[in-house]
């Protein structure tokens, strides 16, 4: 362990440079939230992930935020446990009929003022799973959503760029740049 | 949380005694992972009985499945569990290509499994990361996941997509590789080969990591094999069964390799066969990269201008996935079956808890790992 523990001392940093905020997300959420609640939150937010249906490739590439390449914490996101804790809801899915109570009790959970993220392209209408008797559509649905981010799964890089828009927006009050 | 359709709560299996204590977790769980319910009976720190409750990403999947096209069908193959996406499309493929009679080009058999075992290697590295992971050992944890990123990034650079998700299709592979990209896998595999053999001496030489997964949520064999349960689960329990072997198919029916059987059952057992399964695929992309033959990666899917039924058994790295499918006179899917390896361990897995403690639980549930969508469909 010790040798592992030398060699990641003096070895440069996996971890690559900030990927620009994808501007063009930010269109849809500067009519979301009032300035002050965004103002309030700063530059840190701490996000709770949903699965409300998912196949569980987004998961995978959520996942991959926190390895070395990408490492989400440095831009003071960071995930939590519990919805109580957080100020995102990262949805992914299309919502199944047996997750819609759950996905509506976890947003009632998390305090005011918050986000909802819709990861994935079956979070935004469904996907190739809409119209199935056993789903209820895209996250917006069953909850309000304030930035969708497309992708079958979006790559981390993608994450990235809209969760770092999110940020930038909280920053610059309700004016998108 | 109650969610039956009717009024009536849900009732959970009964466990009776002093002292015992109900504990309730999910759907939505505490880290970044699928719905369900665990509930839990236990005697102070002592699970006596689990019983899951899943069912939350059902999708109706194979309703949407009759009716649908070959490519819609296949759209959704792909999506039936994500981290098996290349497992369940050549399952789907294979059951097509069986159905309608169809021959599929060598280099494309081979190149659906050089991306199956990129696929098996990606998962299992970010597997043992994570149950050192639950067991709060997270060095090993962020070195694992670097590893699986560098396969992930690869896998994009060669196939267009980081989990390779839609590039198995019925009739032979989307997307061809060429001789540069292939020279990077050998790169690729080379950094692996540096880099993994410290990693497991770090997990087996960490004492304080061994007291958690040594002797933790043991499947008795006896279970194993009644329950039929594939992959690293049945072979960490003494069942020796694995579809690229005992089913053989292209191009695994001339390459070389071992089937790796442990006898323990427990959480360190299913760790150490996804190490050797690592090394295994790591030895069988060297052989595919090798002997990968010229020519075309697909042929026209024609139809037969009748019905027909089809069905394959593939590999995935959680076990053996099952397709079976009914295709009628046009070409269109009438009926679609995929059986997710889980279908088998998620049953055993409320055995191997009996008698842990319930803090063992994410150790020895990421040590099953078994899909929530792939289970629920």
């Amino acid at each position: 362990m010790r040798r592992l523990l030398f060699d990641s001392l003096i070895r440069s940093p996996l971890t690559e440079g900030r990927p620009d905020p994808d501007y063009s997300m930010l269109a849809e959420l500067a009519s979301t939230l009032a300035a002050s609640g965004r103002r309030k939150l700063g530059r840190s937010l701490s996000i709770r992930e949903i699965d409300a249906g998912s196949c569980n490739g987004c998961e995978l590439e959520i996942h991959a935020l926190n390895n070395a390449f990408y490492d989400i914490d440095r831009f003071g996101l960071r995930f939590v446990a519990s919805p109580r804790h957080a100020d995102v809801l990262l949805v992914t899915g299309p919502v199944t009929k047996n997750m819609r109570e759950a996905l509506e009790r976890t947003y009632n959970a998390t305090p005011a003022p918050k986000w909802v993220v819709a990861v994935g392209d079956c979070a935004v209408d469904g996907g190739c799973f809409a119209g199935s008797y056993a789903v209820v559509g895209g996250v917006s649905a069953v909850v309000p959503v304030d930035l969708h981010i497309a992708g079958c799964p979006p790559s981390p890089e993608t994450l990235l760029k809209g969760l770092l828009a999110l940020i930038e927006n909280a920053e610059h009050g309700a004016t998108s740049p | 949380m109650q969610l039956s359709a009717s009024d009536e709560p849900y009732a959970f299996l009964a466990a009776q005694g002093e002292g015992l204590h109900q504990i309730a977790v999910g759907p939505v769980h505490a880290g970044i992972i699928e719905p369900g319910h665990f509930r839990f009976t236990a005697n102070g720190e002592t699970v006596v009985r689990l019983e899951e409750r899943l069912g939350y990403v059902h999708k109706g999947i194979e309703s949407l499945m009759a009716g649908a096209s070959l490519e819609a069908a296949a759209r959704l193959a792909a999506r039936i569990s994500g981290d098996s996406t290349v497992a369940y499309s050549i399952a789907f493929a294979r059951a097509v290509e069986a159905a309608l009679g169809i021959e599929v080009p060598a280099r494309a058999h081979w190149l659906r499994a050089l991306m199956a075992e990129l696929e098996r290697i990606a998962n299992h590295l970010g597997d043992i990361g994570a149950v050192c992971n639950d067991a709060a050992f997270a060095l090993m944890h962020a070195h694992t996941i670097v590893l699986r990123e560098r396969v992930l990034r690869q896998s994009n650079a060669c196939f267009g997509h980081r989990l390779m998700m839609d590039r198995v299709v019925p009739g032979g592979v989307a997307k061809d590789l060429d001789r540069a990209l292939a020279d990077e896998i050998g790169s690729l595999l080379k950094a692996i080969r540096e880099a993994f053999p410290r990693l497991i001496d770090l997990y087996d030489e960490t004492a304080s990591l061994q007291d958690r997964t040594v002797g933790t949520g043991i499947l008795s064999h006896a279970l194993a094999r009644q329950y039929g349960c594939g992959g690293y689960i049945g072979r960490a329990s003494a069942r020796s069964f694995d579809a690229r072997r005992d089913f053989a198919y292209s191009p695994y029916d001339t390459l070389q390799y071992d089937v790796p059987v442990l006898q323990e059952g427990d959480v360190n057992a299913r760790v150490w066969l996804r190490i050797r399964e690592v090394e295994q695929s790591l030895n069988l992309i060297d052989q595919i990269l090798e002997g990968l033959p010229t020519g075309d990666i697909a042929v026209a899917i024609s139809t037969t201008g009748e019905p027909s039924e089809g069905m394959a058994l593939v590999e995935g790295f959680r076990g053996d996935i099952l397709c079976w499918l009914r295709l009628d006179a046009t070409g269109k899917v009438a009926r679609c079956h995929l059986r997710d390896p889980s279908w088998f361990q998620w049953p055993v897995l409320e055995a191997a808890i009996e008698g842990n403690i319930v803090a063992d639980f994410p150790l020895c549930n990421k040590s099953f790992n078994c899909s929530y969508s792939g289970h629920d469909l």
